[in-house]
């Protein structure tokens, strides 16, 4: 692991010696009704792993309370752009982020923010359910823990977080065995938990549910759906039922092989309320996606 | 031959092909394979011979005075009922021989050297793993570097712990020079396999971290490094269980027959050393000081082969499989 | 570039959080810290350098360097009579080793199950664990009176490199099996599998197939052997004899490189004489051949890991 920061730059010329060889085109994309109250935009975001164009020119607001799904085919960037959203491609050797990723009008790439006051306020959940190998109670007060969060009584703090993720019940008589004695699902909701503990302004969820049975699945969208009230929720999935059911807004990814290299770029291809993207998209890539036609 | 017969007969060609089994009975191949099971026992076989007759010829020897008497002391009342059973009395003197000041001071330079070379290597170690970036020239030269500490001799490293010594003016011969020279012997050992036991834990429980808003420190103090200690502790007693055989890197800073025992503060008193003491021993042209000798040196593999066991054990107790 | 299709919005209204770095003066403390300790190995080579060189660099100040590289041994301070004697001993232990160490390698890699492996291997490894001065103690007072001369019937001196030499090869046997076996199991399993399939059997495949793909990371696996033989101290003091010698019979006592320098430090030679001096000189001489050997040894593994 390597905390070699990616660098970034707010400008929009292309980096020396690289052609993007993304043609006009196909790098269009649609951008449909924008959220009034936004609490994250992207300008002009390009990725790169090394000399690999990961991600092309993403440009997307997430709105206040809304949760917002990125969905696409499987390589398209939508990890790699969730990454960005709280500096955690920083981890990732090799990655570099090119472009502006504004959170309440400051750019998180600037060069006097801290990354890990960023992650802070952006929180993440990860595809795995991850919890630590510590009790319940330890996985929940860990975070607020080691930021330093002012709290009068943990243990008021740590049953908020389960009842928040809806887990409360499940868990109140054993809070201080091992959370690997949890079934998958919980071990989910207890990581959701553990990020709502930390009281933070957005979630972001990088396919949460590819891990869990159907039941597991729909507990955690009903949840997602209550917590749409305090927190705005970014969630990548490969799922368009599950996008169409708790999404406010979806974005809509593809990727574009480069005729040379063959490596495949991803592209923002449409962006809009999800009952208009799915019910009557503006791009035909969006249209042939969603009828199944392709993916 | 029906052709039902004749596909079996051609499956079962196959699967058999597949192992390589069928032709496994030959006798080149049995023969071949019995090499190979002599080579792999041929060790624990010599080991075997080397503990049974050191034992039997030790075999006087395994009383309390082995422990609680310092080399080569005398005790007349002793030296009398072995004059009686008709022993070489230039044997006497020697009668009561036994390693107190060895093992003593293997005990007290075990102590300083862990309290030296663990917080170290670890420390080096978490710097490499978690903080510095892998392609970077600083953790490639430390990478080559440790591997070539790996493989200096043990004696060269006890000429390293003597000019250091030297050069701040101290005594030779006392424990924490000794303790100074096994600590950089066993260095590379506690480095290379703290690396591993950090390696072991996923990236997701760092990521997990990370993402609430930890700092890598954080991170490592908190998650990583807990999960890394059965790990940690398998690889340095391993490493330590090393240091407390070695004689050759204390004979080079000065280490020498003691007959007392050490003052404290036990660092900067002149001691022994366990395997050093048996060497001295080894070198008797007396018979009974020779069987100490043998006795010690069962006393020593127990010691070993107890710290061996308990890394094993804590190995196979604690350490998870994620 | 692509035009941007949505306006610039006004970003979100309310408290703007702060994201600036908050100084961590303790973590930064912590960094520097962890980086001394990583950065200390680098200094312990350059200590071992120094200790080292110096004292060498004094004892050629007093003695000409033509003293030192001959094979006289009328000249108290030649060496080449203790490059023969550790070099005798090194091939010897070699002889035991390479073989035996490469069987069990073959074993733990080609034959054995999984689980058998998890017993099998440490117990190859605890051959390593065992004290160099015991097996000095093993290699003078079984090997060489009583398998050698007594069982064997051999008329050699009671300390000698062929004794030595045995010891010290049951003592590299873990260094030549391990790093072996770990070149073998490298061996792409689709070599192995085409091997089978085309009708030998697993003692053809391992030895014409998996061998010879594995080659250059055994031959790490022996340097590195090498290196440990050379440079093992006591079992050579104790069974390898005090003479110098230049005679090419194992059975005579010869004099060592660490033999000298225990011995040496054993004596009673004041630490500023000549005689104190002459055992830096020969150790500048092994750490110059170990670390030699060493390098070759990296570079092979680094070379045969690019195979795959
Ligand atoms: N750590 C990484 N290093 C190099 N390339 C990566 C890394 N992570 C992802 N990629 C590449 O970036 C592209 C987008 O990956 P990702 O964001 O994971 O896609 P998605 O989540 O849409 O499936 C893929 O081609 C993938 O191979
Ligand atoms: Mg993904």
């Amino acid at each position: 692991m390597s905390t070699e920061p990616a660098t970034a730059t707010t400008s929009s010329e292309e980096p020396m010696g690289l052609k993007l060889s993304i043609d006009e085109e196909a790098a269009h994309s649609t951008i449909g009704e924008v959220p009034a109250e936004s609490v994250m935009e992207t300008f002009h975001l390009n990725v790169f792993y090394n000399d690999f164009h990961a991600v092309h020119d993403v440009n997307l607001t997430f709105g206040r309370n809304e949760i917002t799904a990125l969905i696409g085919p499987s390589g398209c960037g939508k990890s790699t752009v969730l990454r960005c959203l709280n500096r955690m491609n920083d981890l990732v050797p090799g990655a570099r982020v090119e472009g502006e990723i504004n959170y309440h009008g400051q750019n998180i790439y600037g060069s006097k923010v801290d990354p890990i006051a960023v992650r802070q306020h952006i929180g993440m959940v990860f595809q795995k359910p991850n919890p630590f190998p510590k009790s319940i109670y330890d996985n929940i007060a860990y975070g607020p823990r080691v930021i330093g969060m002012k709290v009068d009584n943990m243990d008021d703090l740590v049953e908020e977080a389960l009842r928040g993720a809806a887990l409360w019940d499940e868990v109140k008589d054993k809070l201080k065995q091992s959370a690997y004695g949890l079934s998958g699902g919980q071990q989910q909701r207890l990581c959701i938990a553990r990020t709502i503990a930390t009281k933070p302004d957005v979630i972001l969820m990088d396919e949460p549910c590819s891990a869990l049975d159907p039941i597991a699945t729909a507990k955690i969208e009903d949840l997602m759906l209550e917590m749409r009230k305090d927190f705005t929720i970014i969630i990548v999935t490969h799922n368009m039922q599950q996008a169409a059911r708790v999404s406010d807004r979806t974005a809509f990814f593809t990727a574009k092989p480069d005729e040379t290299t063959g490596n495949r770029t991803g592209l923002l291809v449409e962006f809009d309320r999800t009952k208009q993207l799915f019910s009557n998209p503006a791009d035909e890539r969006t249209e042939a996606y969603i009828s199944g036609r392709f993916g | 031959m029906s052709t039902a017969a004749a596909a079996t007969a051609s499956a079962v060609t196959t699967s058999t092909l597949a192992t390589g089994k069928s032709q496994d009975r030959n006798l080149t191949s049995l023969v071949f394979l019995g090499a190979l099971w002599f080579s792999l026992f041929f060790g624990v076989v010599v080991l075997f011979a080397l503990i049974v007759d050191t034992a039997i010829s030790g075999a006087d020897r395994f009383d309390k005075e082995l422990f609680t008497q310092y080399t080569q002391s005398f005790d007349p009342e002793r030296a009398e009922a072995l004059a009686a059973t008709g022993r070489d009395p230039k044997d006497l003197s020697a009668a009561y021989t036994g390693f107190k000041s060895g093992i003593v001071g293997s005990v007290i330079l075990m102590i300083t050297t862990a309290l030296m070379a663990i917080p170290l290597g670890v420390a080096a170690a978490v710097y490499l793993e978690e903080f510095s970036s892998k392609t970077s020239r600083f953790s490639r030269i430390v990478e080559v570097n440790l591997q070539n500490l790996a493989a200096v001799p043990a004696v060269i490293y006890g000429m390293l712990a003597a000019s250091l010594m030297a050069a701040v003016g101290a005594e030779r011969g006392i424990a924490i020079g000794g303790a100074v020279a096994l600590s950089l012997l066993i260095l590379p050992v506690v480095i290379i396999t703290t690396r591993e036991a950090l390696r072991s834990v996923p990236d997701e429980i760092r990521q997990g971290s990370l993402a609430l808003g930890a700092t890598v420190w954080q991170t490592t103090w908190r998650q990583t490094l807990p999960s890394a200690v059965p790990g940690i502790a398998t690889g340095t007693i391993l490493g330590l269980s090393r240091a407390i055989g070695e004689a050759a890197p204390l004979v080079m800073i000065g280490f020498g027959a003691i007959n007392f025992a050490p003052e404290l503060p036990y660092i900067t008193s002149k001691i022994e050393a366990f395997p050093l003491e048996i060497y001295d021993a080894a070198q008797s042209s007396r018979e009974i000081v020779r069987q100490a000798a043998s006795a010690g040196i069962i006393v020593l593999l127990a010691m070993i082969l107890g710290m061996n066991a308990l890394a094993i054990i804590i190995r196979n107790k604690f350490q998870r499989s994620w | 570039m692509t035009a941007l299709t949505q306006p610039s919005p006004p970003s979100g209204a309310g408290s703007a959080p702060v994201l600036t770095a908050r100084p961590r003066r303790g973590e930064a403390v912590i960094k520097a810290a962890l980086v001394t300790a990583a950065g200390a190995s680098v200094l312990v080579t350059a200590g071992i350098l120094f200790a080292v060189l110096e004292p060498a660099i004094e004892f050629f100040r007093r003695v000409p360097a033509g003293e030192f590289f001959t094979a006289d041994t009328d000249s108290s301070y030649a060496v080449f009579p203790l490059i023969m004697g550790t070099g005798m001993t090194t091939v010897i232990a070699l002889m035991v080793a390479v073989p035996i160490g490469l069987g069990a390698a073959m074993y733990l890699s080609e034959y054995a199950s999984k689980r058998a492996r998890k017993w099998l291997k440490p117990t190859v490894e605890l051959l390593a664990g065992v004290p160099s001065v015991v097996y000095g103690f093993f290699a003078v007072f079984f090997v060489i009176p009583v398998v050698l001369q007594d069982w064997l019937g051999l008329e050699i001196s009671a300390y000698n490199p062929l004794g030595g030499g045995l010891v010290l090869g049951v003592m590299i046997i873990p260094t030549v099996a391990s790093l072996s076996e770990d070149a073998l199991s490298a061996v792409p399993l689709a070599l192995r599998q085409g091997s089978l399939a085309m009708g030998a059997n697993r003692m053809q495949t391992t030895l014409r197939v998996v061998f010879p793909a594995a080659l250059s990371g055994i031959a790490a696996a022996v340097v590195l052997g090498v290196s440990r033989a050379v440079g093992e101290t006591m079992i050579v003091l104790m069974a390898c004899g005090s003479i110098k010698n230049t005679s090419l019979d194992p059975g005579e006592g010869h004099e060592t490189m660490t033999g000298t320098i225990a011995r040496t430090a054993l004596g009673e030679s004041p630490v500023e004489s000549t005689e104190y001096k002459y055992l830096f000189a020969v150790a500048l001489l092994l750490f110059v051949i170990t670390f030699v050997m060493n390098m070759i040894s990296i570079a092979i593994v680094r070379r045969f890991r690019q195979a795959y």
